[in-house]
């Protein structure tokens, strides 16, 4: 088993428990994770083809133009797991830009649909490299908002090394569990703000067998996945 | 009832200054031989509303721009507009930056003569640092709920790209998503669609559904046919976006590219796109 396998499987435990709602995903794994919990613990999720069909176990089953997208947005129907290039403690996201916004060291893509998102539904993150630069104290644009803003929800936050989630009291970031082969100690090293850790950290859970197979011959019979966690 | 007019009448409406609604996605079916016909007029000083594709990267090179109003810029299958993204790091254009929602309910603000539309998104978010002129307002009903009040985008001219369309103006998309073409028309003074084919209005009626007839006469002023005119995005079913030549066009310097497709007409465009 490899760790882009875990973390696809990390991916899809954020949407569990959710009945019909839109899973919308940026990213080759977050779509590995919500199509495999479509097909295993949660069937009641809508997954898209990243354009405007509604795919069910890969076949279509509905139609969703982005004008209903942010119908869906704003009714709260919806669970969205985006990436982000800065996430501060409380879950501040930032996919706009870098540097001052006035004049942007790195302009990137905007605030995209970040803004109603995080104030609207569920929200969780993929981080495909844990680091200090994206694990910051402060991000330079509040694109997403986090829970000392006033967001719905941040669910998890999953990377390549570890699996966050808010259950403190000021529902800033906890470590929820280490993958297979990671420890504790690199977590921490690799994120730029002081971090909540509990007594016992436990290990992400493993794929089953029967989510092994269905990533490696139904979702992803190419390796793709193994691309984006290095 | 006839309105079929060329590109460059319907670039020759816009004048300095003016705010310009672009209709498609990103780098999805984008009036991109309007957009070309703009970068031939050499008109200065324009506000585009648009959710931004090559639309954005070809005018902001081209010195068209002065401010870009739009939730994101993106070619799609390559993240980062590279005009863009140039334009934002040497300070040259200025930035009305909205959650792509607020930009829908500017629209359907201006579209329904509306002053402002109420919204939850961007509370909270720099999207309200950035943009210092947003006001919220309250419910007045016990919820007492604080939103934003998002400003009707009124545009000068909008110009949009469909499937098909007849002489008058009615026009339909053939593909999977109207994006919001209709509100582009709906918010602007002046409307041009172009198409990929002119057809008789018998021809439109039979060429699909009657749900994806999105556009009527009374939203357009000017009808171009533009064969190919949305290359290089998506305009499906009738192509799919040309990944090798938008490859080109973000890996080529500016001047590089104009020179090789740029200079000459739309048919020469076409031509050398060919090649």
């Amino acid at each position: 088993m490899t760790r882009a396998e875990t973390c696809v499987a990390a991916c899809a435990e954020a949407w569990r428990g959710d009945g019909a709602v839109l899973a919308s995903f940026a990213g080759l794994i977050p779509q590995l994770g919500a199509r495999l919990a479509q097909l295993t613990f949660a069937p009641g999720l809508l997954v898209t083809d990243g354009e405007a069909t509604l795919l069910r176990d890969g076949l279509e089953e509905g139609w969703l133009p982005y004008r209903q997208v942010f119908s869906m947005v704003a009714a709260g129907t919806r669970h969205v797991m985006m990436g982000a290039s800065q996430l501060d403690r409380f879950g501040n996201q930032n996919i706009s830009c870098v540097g001052p916004w006035e004049r942007p060291t790195s302009q990137l893509l905007c605030v995209r649909g970040a803004p109603g998102n995080t104030i609207n539904h569920p929200v969780s993150y993929w981080i495909p490299r844990h680091s200090p630069r994206v694990f910051v104290e402060q991000v330079d644009m509040v694109s997403g908002i986090g829970h000392d803003r006033g967001a719905y929800e941040i669910r998890r936050v999953v990377t390549n090394l570890a699996v966050l989630d808010f259950a403190t009291p000021d529902r800033s970031m906890r470590l929820r569990s280490v993958h297979p082969g990671v420890t504790v100690d690199e977590v921490v090293a690799a994120t730029g703000f002081p971090l909540t850790v509990p007594d016992q950290v436990p290990q992400t859970r493993e794929p089953t067998g029967a989510e092994l197979a269905l990533i490696r011959e139904r979702l992803d019979p190419d390796g793709r996945r193994e691309r984006e966690v290095r | 009832m006839d309105r079929v007019v060329s590109i460059e009448d319907a670039a020759a409406e816009v004048r300095d200054g003016m705010t310009v609604g672009i209709g498609g996605w990103g780098s999805r079916r984008k009036p991109m031989a309007l957009v070309r016909a703009l970068v031939r007029a050499g008109v200065r000083d324009l506000t585009l509303v648009t959710y931004g594709g090559p639309d954005v990267g070809l005018l902001v090179a081209a010195g068209c721009v002065r401010r870009i109003v739009t939730g994101f810029v993106s070619l799609d299958s390559i993240p980062l507009e590279p005009h863009f993204r140039a334009a934002r790091a040497a300070g040259t254009i200025e930035l009305t930056e909205y959650d792509e929602g607020m930009l829908y309910w500017g629209l359907l603000a201006a579209a329904n003569r509306l002053p402002f539309l109420p919204i939850r998104a961007g509370l909270g978010s720099d999207v309200m640092r950035v943009n210092p002129g947003l006001r919220t307002v309250r419910s007045p009903y016990p919820d007492d709920t604080e939103l934003v009040a998002v400003p009707a985008t009124e545009l000068d001219i909008a110009f949009v790209h469909l499937n098909r369309a007849d002489a008058g103006g009615n026009a339909r998309y053939l593909g999977p998503d109207p994006y919001f073409d209709d509100l582009f028309c709906l918010a602007a003074k002046k409307r041009f669609v172009s198409c990929e084919r002119l057809v008789s209005t018998t021809e439109l009626i039979e060429s699909g559904p009657p749900q994806t007839l999105l556009i009527n006469r009374s939203m357009v002023d000017g009808v171009i046919e533009t064969p190919h005119g949305a290359h290089f995005t998506s305009c499906v079913p009738d192509y799919g976006r040309d990944e090798a030549f938008q490859r080109e066009y973000a890996d080529t310097g500016w001047e590089t590219f104009r020179g090789r497709y740029l200079e000459g007409t739309e048919a020469d465009y076409q031509l050398a796109v060919k090649r």
